[in-house]
């Protein structure tokens, strides 16, 4: 097992090894229940279930290892994190513990009950010391993308490093000017960490290898979404894949996750779909869906829908935009082009945030989906106010949608079950009345 | 014989139709441990053509009897429907849901909202009320007609809405007044979740146990202003409702 084998670097690290190695273990029995017992899952998948077997593990020993050669090692709960700039220093950039409701207790010695799970729960993880991704980071990459992070990362700070960037909550000029300052001064930061300076090619270079990755990402979506026809791969699969390019070595992964696609593009021409003919294909909107989060694809793929999609941190938004690198001539345009892509993430932090909207409606159309279901976590101000906005744009243009808040704690799920099924059945008899209406 | 059965957070609810779509048997039984052995019992000798089972417990009995399952929204929208073919609304208030279901002419459910993980709102809070009061359901029920003074609650959560019940206690509050106070809330709750509707019908069907609440049912009139029409058999409404689905798919396939 592989908390075992690792159990020196881990302790190295200062992992409480005892209580880590309990939480995997709940952690891979879960996932071995939930994804392994999928049917017809694609061959590719293996890399992905060797990847959570060894999510702790040999993954923790690839960072340390840079860490080791001075390379950088970045934590972050947030996809501002200028990523480019990390790789390009041959370092790591990851997504942080923060989907269990294992750590949540001890974080609220500290913290209030009242906000988000995604943020008690990566407290505690600290407290706790049972993330081993956490333990590794030279520092933890803060932002200023809601109130309750903003003022949780003064706190994180007393046990560990953060960095914190802000980012403005408009997009005005002066707004995108400072926020290209703030990309310059994290650069900075991040050759103080390496103690020697960045060319710009090694900053290209991490940035094509981010394009690449965020290129895999878009391939799979379509490959999963677009037809409705074929769905060659279930959503919960789809999701975690997604997940782990959070945390897996990106080029590695970049490769990997088009093998996959290679998979599906042939599943899709021999037409072997994981789910029956007029599934209903359900999108799914808004808050990030942190591992082992996995309580809402379970519900609904359980239920007898199919997830095509998730417009989410964790999903769409993260990967829908890349860095035009064509014409960069020097540092400053490269910080401008970076600035430019991460303006165009359209996280509710922003007021107004319109152009979510708008995608949404067309990514629904381009999908054919027959649903969507607005997921937020309890707590998530942004999110949850702007679920308002987007579901009345939603219902005006005739879309059925189920919002849905929820925290990570198990007791709701027979309510959210319920939920879903009753969602999945007046889709059904939507499109059955289609049907008849189209006929007479 | 069709048959339906909706296992609620507290009552498991049975009920059987015949060929003529006429309600020829009916109960009402605690949930409890292991409540597929008594369903199984209760069944046993009797005539099943077709067993379609719904509520929180549905999937356990799905397995025992491996037969089919709907949600307790379509079943209620059915259920509901089949006595009053006028109202596409109907509300329900269960144990430990409440849901509003939107209805289409045809009776198919449109739309429906339903409370989060919460029990504010719910027959549960009902319940712990009344009996903080020693009052049983009924009797707590009626004596909200009484009340003299409009005491509010005002917390977001059953837990603390009972410590708000304890210190109106405390306070020498009627039991009358109190026991509005606490049905207030409830068809607040309730009263805003359909008001996310826009209802054209006059008549709101009420299902669940709570419409057998005649003071809420009278206050959830007042604030919706539109007739409040507790369903025939309100608590079997879903178990009805999941037998007549039976019912159709019988003759279907």
């Amino acid at each position: 097992m592989s908390v075992e084998e690792h159990r020196k670097l881990l302790s190295e690290i200062n992992v409480d090894v005892d209580r880590h190695a309990k939480m995997m273990n709940m952690g891979l029995e879960s996932y071995k229940a939930q994804f392994m017992s999928q049917k017809n899952r694609p061959e590719a998948m293996k890399y992905f279930d060797w990847f959570m077997s060894e999510i702790q593990g040999q993954r923790i020993a690839e960072i340390n290892e840079l860490r080791k050669q001075k390379k950088p090692s970045v934590g972050a709960f947030c996809i501002f994190v200028p990523e480019e700039i990390i790789v390009g220093a041959g370092g790591a950039c990851f997504g942080l513990c923060g989907g269990s409701p294992a750590t949540i207790a001890d974080a609220e010695t500290e913290l209030p009950r009242n906000i988000c799970p995604l943020i008690k729960s990566a407290h505690g993880f600290k407290l706790q010391r049972t993330c081993a991704y956490t333990q590794s980071s030279d520092f933890i990459y803060g932002e200023t993308t809601c109130e309750a992070k903003k003022k949780t990362w003064e706190i994180l700070n007393k046990h560990h490093p953060v960095h914190v960037m802000n980012i403005p909550h408009m997009k005005r000029d002066k707004d995108l000017k400072m926020w290209k300052e703030e990309i310059i001064e994290f650069k900075e930061h991040i050759e103080e960490v390496t103690g020697k300076k960045l060319s710009l090619e090694e900053m290209l270079e991490g940035t094509r290898i981010i394009n690449e990755k965020r290129k895999a990402l878009l391939r799979l979506d379509s490959l999963r979404g677009l037809n409705p026809e074929v769905m060659p791969i279930t959503g919960k699969d789809a999701l975690f894949v997604t997940q782990m390019g959070f945390l897996d070595d990106p080029k590695r992964y970049t490769q990997k996750v088009n093998e996959l696609c290679d998979e599906l593009e042939k599943r899709v021409e021999d037409k072997i779909s994981v789910f029956e003919k007029d599934t209903p294909r359900l999108m799914i909107l808004g808050t990030p869906i942190a591992p082992p989060n996995w309580k809402l694809h379970t519900a609904v793929e359980s239920s007898g829908g199919a997830i095509i999609n998730e417009e989410s941190c964790i999903g769409h938004r993260y990967y829908k935009d890349n860095v035009d690198i064509d014409n960069i001539k020097n540092e400053d345009d490269l910080m401008s082009e970076l600035m430019k892509r991460y303006s165009e993430v359209d996280c509710a932090c922003f007021t107004p945030n319109t152009p979510r909207i708008d995608k949404i409606l067309k990514m629904y159309k381009d999908r054919q989906a027959d649903g969507v279901i607005y997921y937020t976590l309890s707590f998530c101000h942004t999110y949850n106010i702007e679920s308002f906005l987007v579901t009345e744009a939603l219902e005006a243009a005739g879309i059925p949608c189920l919002v849905i808040e929820s925290d990570y704690s198990p007791e709701d799920a027979g309510q959210i079950k319920t939920r879903v099924e009753a969602f999945l059945e007046s889709i059904s008899f939507k499109k059955k009345a289609n049907k008849l209406k189209s006929k007479s | 014989m069709y048959w339906g059965v909706d296992v609620g957070s507290t009552y498991t609810k049975i009920c059987g139709i015949n060929e003529k779509k006429e309600l020829v048997d009916m109960s009402v039984i605690p949930t409890i441990v292991n409540q597929d052995e008594i369903v199984k019992k209760y069944l046993k000798d009797k005539d099943i053509k077709m067993l379609v089972s719904t509520g929180y417990g549905r999937h356990m009995i799905e397995e025992t009897f491996s037969c089919l399952v709907i949600s307790e929204i379509k079943a209620h929208a059915k259920g509901a429907y089949f006595f009053n073919n006028d109202a596409q609304m109907v509300i329900d208030l269960g144990g430990q849901d409440s849901k509003v279901i939107l209805l289409d002419k045809s009776g198919g459910f449109v739309d429906f909202k339903m409370n989060d993980k919460c029990a504010a709102g719910t027959g549960k809070f009902l319940e712990i009320a009344a009996n903080r009061m020693g009052l049983n359901l009924d009797e707590f029920s009626k004596i909200g007609f009484d009340a003299n003074k409009k005491l509010s609650i005002s917390s977001m959560c059953a837990v603390f809405a009972e410590s708000e019940v304890v210190s109106l206690i405390a306070k020498r509050e009627s039991a009358s007044n109190i026991c509005y106070a606490v049905h207030e809330s409830i068809a607040s709750r309730l009263a805003s979740m359909a008001n996310k509707f826009a209802c054209k019908s006059e008549v709101i069907l009420f299902t669940g146990g709570g419409a057998l609440d005649s003071f809420l049912v009278s206050l959830l009139s007042e604030k919706l202003e539109k007739t409040i029409l507790p369903s025939k058999y309100p608590q079997l409404t879903g178990a009805i409702g999941a037998a007549l689905c039976g019912y159709e798919i019988y003759q279907e396939v």
